[in-house]
């Protein structure tokens, strides 16, 4: 029985521990990150925002949640209705389970794996289950053409990310993130980041996460002025909750891999004593809410683009640029003999 | 081990239920979700095995790409269900024949099996373990090194077959107004516009 205890119960006790350090903290990231977007986009448009609930608004998201909370779930009657609910549980538990891989500081991190890009890209490549599953269980117009624009755009931007996310491992030569961000450990601290060899391969990183999290100036699957609310039409209370969770906890996560990716994970942007005293996960932190200012700046700034320009921008814009770095990396690595080992 | 064995018979067992329901699914869709689920199983059964470069490829390619679009297709499909079930018993036969000849030949191929004693000796040894390697690495040797040409040829297989799909489908039609965005943004304002002073009661 202790034998027991030693090799299965503790381990799986201690990692259920670990989830819920990383999942509550998140899902209070969650929460707040909706109130960071209306208050910076409320100063922006020059308005204040909510201030009502708690003091400078704060509570407003536990409001919000609780609103949600004590709706009505309502299942149209043409739905199939176990899709139904499946779809958002699914979305939800996508933009979750990813961060099992994800290094928030030196070794802290869930599961040290060795194909850590690779689980990354294919959990990405899976939420669009999640809305087209939604956009054909609701049975209705407006959900469905939301379903299939959204499945053709997270297709389409998929394939430029697959090859950014190639270019940066020929750099660092390595699957797993934890030694992605070591590589870009150095003397010149900042300049040593990812971001800039590879600053144009960043931008379009950057391009394909807004459209792969469907955000503005992406976010066609939802077009409110054509499609209602696209795929999100006929859903309400926590099985909506779900998906506006799901979408914010994406946007977090995809902040996270570009940061990882780019912007050297938890690494000071100098080797200063006043830097390095900072925690690495504060680093990281700032970041990745640096990244997210930019998501909602994007959506308080842009206008929303037109499906055929979505299309174009993704297949004979990126794809084709992406590819040809792709092929010029590979080729200066090799030429220059800086293939690492 | 214990928990390795179960995990291996759930997976296992699983892949098998979705894979029969794949098939025996009423609605189309959800055979294919039944088909997204066998693959994740299998995905799951090739970590077990320690391949989880594979694993994850096996993720990224089928359910990622190749079922999204089964699905988009499958989804725009207008199938009468009652319709599809009508024929079943007038095709039956020809159907349970087909199977029937199969069936045979597989029996007839495994039985007449037999392994040269080289190849059981290979089979019987345990896989080298490289473990200053990672699978990733391993797969690329392979792949990169031992086996590079018949990999380009297998790349220029799916080249022609997409260059095939697209000619197929691909045809202009007269009448269409295209966007071209080059010209857009190289319009200047004196070859697009033009400023006239209009004389009150005359027009242009």
């Amino acid at each position: 029985m202790a034998e027991f205890w030693d090799i299965y119960l503790l381990p799986a006790l201690i990692i259920v521990g670990q989830i819920l350090l990383i999942v509550l903290p998140l899902l209070l990231a969650v929460a707040y990150l909706t109130l960071y977007e209306r208050k910076v986009m409320a100063v922006m448009q020059l308005r204040k925002g909510p201030n009502v609930v708690g003091p400078f608004g704060l509570l407003q998201p536990l409001a919000d949640g609780a609103k949600l909370f004590f709706k009505e779930t309502v299942v149209p009657t043409g739905a199939n209705k176990v899709l139904f609910l499946l779809a958002p549980m699914v979305t939800f538990i996508l933009s979750l389970i990813a961060w099992a891989v994800i290094p928030f500081d030196e070794g802290w991190v869930l599961a040290d794996i060795n194909v850590g890009v690779l689980y990354l890209f294919a959990i990405s490549s899976l939420g669009v289950y999640g809305i087209i599953v939604a956009g054909w269980a609701s049975n209705s117009r407006y959900p469905f053409l939301g379903a299939l624009r959204s499945a053709a755009q997270m297709v389409s931007y998929e394939v430029s990310i697959g090859f950014v996310i190639v270019t940066v491992l020929l750099c660092a030569g390595t699957l797993n993130l934890t030694g992605i961000v070591e590589s870009q450990k150095g003397d010149l601290g900042l300049l040593n980041w990812w971001f800039v060899p590879l600053f144009p391969m960043f931008i379009i990183f950057f391009v394909s996460i807004l459209a792969e999290t469907n955000r503005h100036p992406f976010d066609l699957p939802e077009a409110e002025a054509e499609l209602v609310a696209g795929y999100q039409t006929e859903y309400s209370s926590m099985a909506f909750a779900l998906f506006f969770l799901g979408e914010y906890a994406n946007m977090i996560l995809m902040s996270g891999i570009c940061t990882v990716l780019f912007l050297g994970g938890w690494l000071p942007p100098a080797d200063w004593a006043i830097f390095t005293w900072i925690p690495g996960i504060i680093w990281f932190g700032i970041k990745i809410a640096v990244l997210l200012f930019v998501f909602i700046w994007v959506r308080a700034t842009l206008p929303r683009y037109r499906y055929d320009q979505l299309m174009r921008l993704g297949w004979k814009v990126f794809l084709p640029f992406s590819l040809l770095w792709v092929v010029v990396t590979a080729g200066f690595l090799v030429y220059f003999d800086m293939v690492p080992a | 081990m214990i928990i390795s064995t179960i995990a291996f018979y759930l997976f296992a067992a699983m892949t098998i239920a979705s894979a029969f329901m794949v098939i025996s699914a009423k609605n189309p869709v959800h055979s294919v979700l039944y088909l997204i689920l066998a693959f994740f199983n299998s995905a799951a059964l090739f970590v077990l095995l320690g391949a989880e470069f594979i694993a994850m490829i096996l993720i990224v390619v089928y359910v990622g790409a190749v079922a999204v679009l089964f699905l988009f297709v499958v989804m725009m499909l207008d199938i009468n269900f009652a319709e599809l079930r009508q024929g079943f018993l007038q095709y039956l036969p020809i159907g349970g024949l087909i199977g029937l000849i199969l069936l045979i030949e597989l029996i007839l191929v495994v039985s007449g099996w037999a392994l040269s004693p080289e190849a059981i000796q290979v089979g019987s040894q345990a896989a080298p373990l490289m473990t200053d390697l990672t699978n990733t690495e391993q797969i690329g040797q392979v792949i990169y090194t031992d086996y590079a040409y018949l990999f380009q040829i297998a790349g220029m297989i799916l080249l022609v077959a997409m260059i095939g799909a697209i000619v197929l489908t691909n045809r202009s039609r007269p009448g269409v107004r295209k966007q071209n965005i080059a010209r857009q943004v190289y319009r200047r304002p004196e070859e697009s516009m033009a400023v006239r002073k209009v004389e009150p009661g005359q027009g242009v």
